[in-house]
């Protein structure tokens, strides 16, 4: 069976493309990311600031049960047609990569299906790479976060 | 005891990019690899070992010749770095699916 969402990395280039395709009007789709509520429940992230217009800059944080932030990142809007596509910036605070830059395409397939098309161009080859191993400390992290959730009620029991 | 090379050490290298894109076409003898670089052959000679040790290239004895082809096995490495990042984005997106699908005004 083919995967819902397909990355591909060619090992000699800058780049990434993740396709994805969705049960949703591409309307719907769009609408994921423009509208801040929305995006910071499909994100899991706080939003501190989104500013959806050409130019405008957006920075979330995700932080654990004991407060202490997790994951942050920020970037800038480039510019934008409704429905069809979205170009920004995104940058992470924790791991100092340097910035990249976003392509989002946004595509109907029909009335009720959409596919997106995100391609994400890096500094370079290294930096690309260094990003694809970071979701295994995210894991961890986040695995390390819910065993201390686990002790904590734990504790409280006992 | 000898360190086993990270993949990612090996394609951090502009010449061996070259090199690995070089021998993904056809198998090449180190003379032949060496041909196409301004470096010295002790050089590349360096860069196709530490390729080998990283198990993206491998050695095949063909007569006197030996010739360098991509190891398959080496080059998966980099697919399953790829693996826990598609998860993410699968569960990130499986997430907008259903918030959107309930928030779709019927």
């Amino acid at each position: 069976m083919e995967q819902k969402t397909q990355v591909f990395a060619k090992d000699t280039e800058q780049d990434l493309l993740i396709t994805r395709e969705f049960d949703l009007p591409v309307k719907t789709l769009f609408k994921a990311y423009i509208e801040k509520d929305l995006f910071e429940e499909w994100m899991g992230c706080d939003l501190l600031e989104f500013e959806f217009k050409e130019y405008g800059k957006y920075h979330f944080e995700k932080r654990n049960p004991k407060g202490d932030v997790i994951f942050s990142g920020k970037g800038a809007f480039h510019s934008f047609i409704p429905n069809e596509m979205i170009v920004r910036t995104f940058e992470m605070d924790v791991f100092s990569l340097p910035a990249q830059l976003e392509f989002l395409n946004f595509e109907t397939i029909t009335n009720e299906t959409s596919k997106l098309t995100m391609h994400i161009i890096f500094k370079s080859v290294d930096i690309r790479n260094e990003l694809l191993k970071k979701p295994f400390v995210q894991g961890l992290n986040m695995a390390h976060n819910r065993l201390q959730d686990i002790a904590s009620k734990l504790n409280r029991i006992l | 005891m000898e360190l086993r090379r990270d993949v990612f050490q090996a394609i951090a290298d502009p010449t061996r990019r070259m090199i690995i894109s070089m021998v993904a076409f056809q198998a090449m003898t180190p003379t032949a690899i060496a041909e196409n670089f301004d470096s010295s052959r002790q050089t590349i000679s360096k860069h196709i070992q530490i390729l080998t040790e990283c198990e993206i290239l491998e050695q095949e004895q063909k007569g006197r010749e030996i010739y360098y082809q991509l190891n398959p096995n080496g080059m998966k490495e980099i697919a399953q770095f790829i693996e826990p990042f598609r998860k993410l984005w699968d569960d990130r997106f499986n997430k907008l699916e259903s918030i959107m699908k309930k928030h779709r005004p019927k």
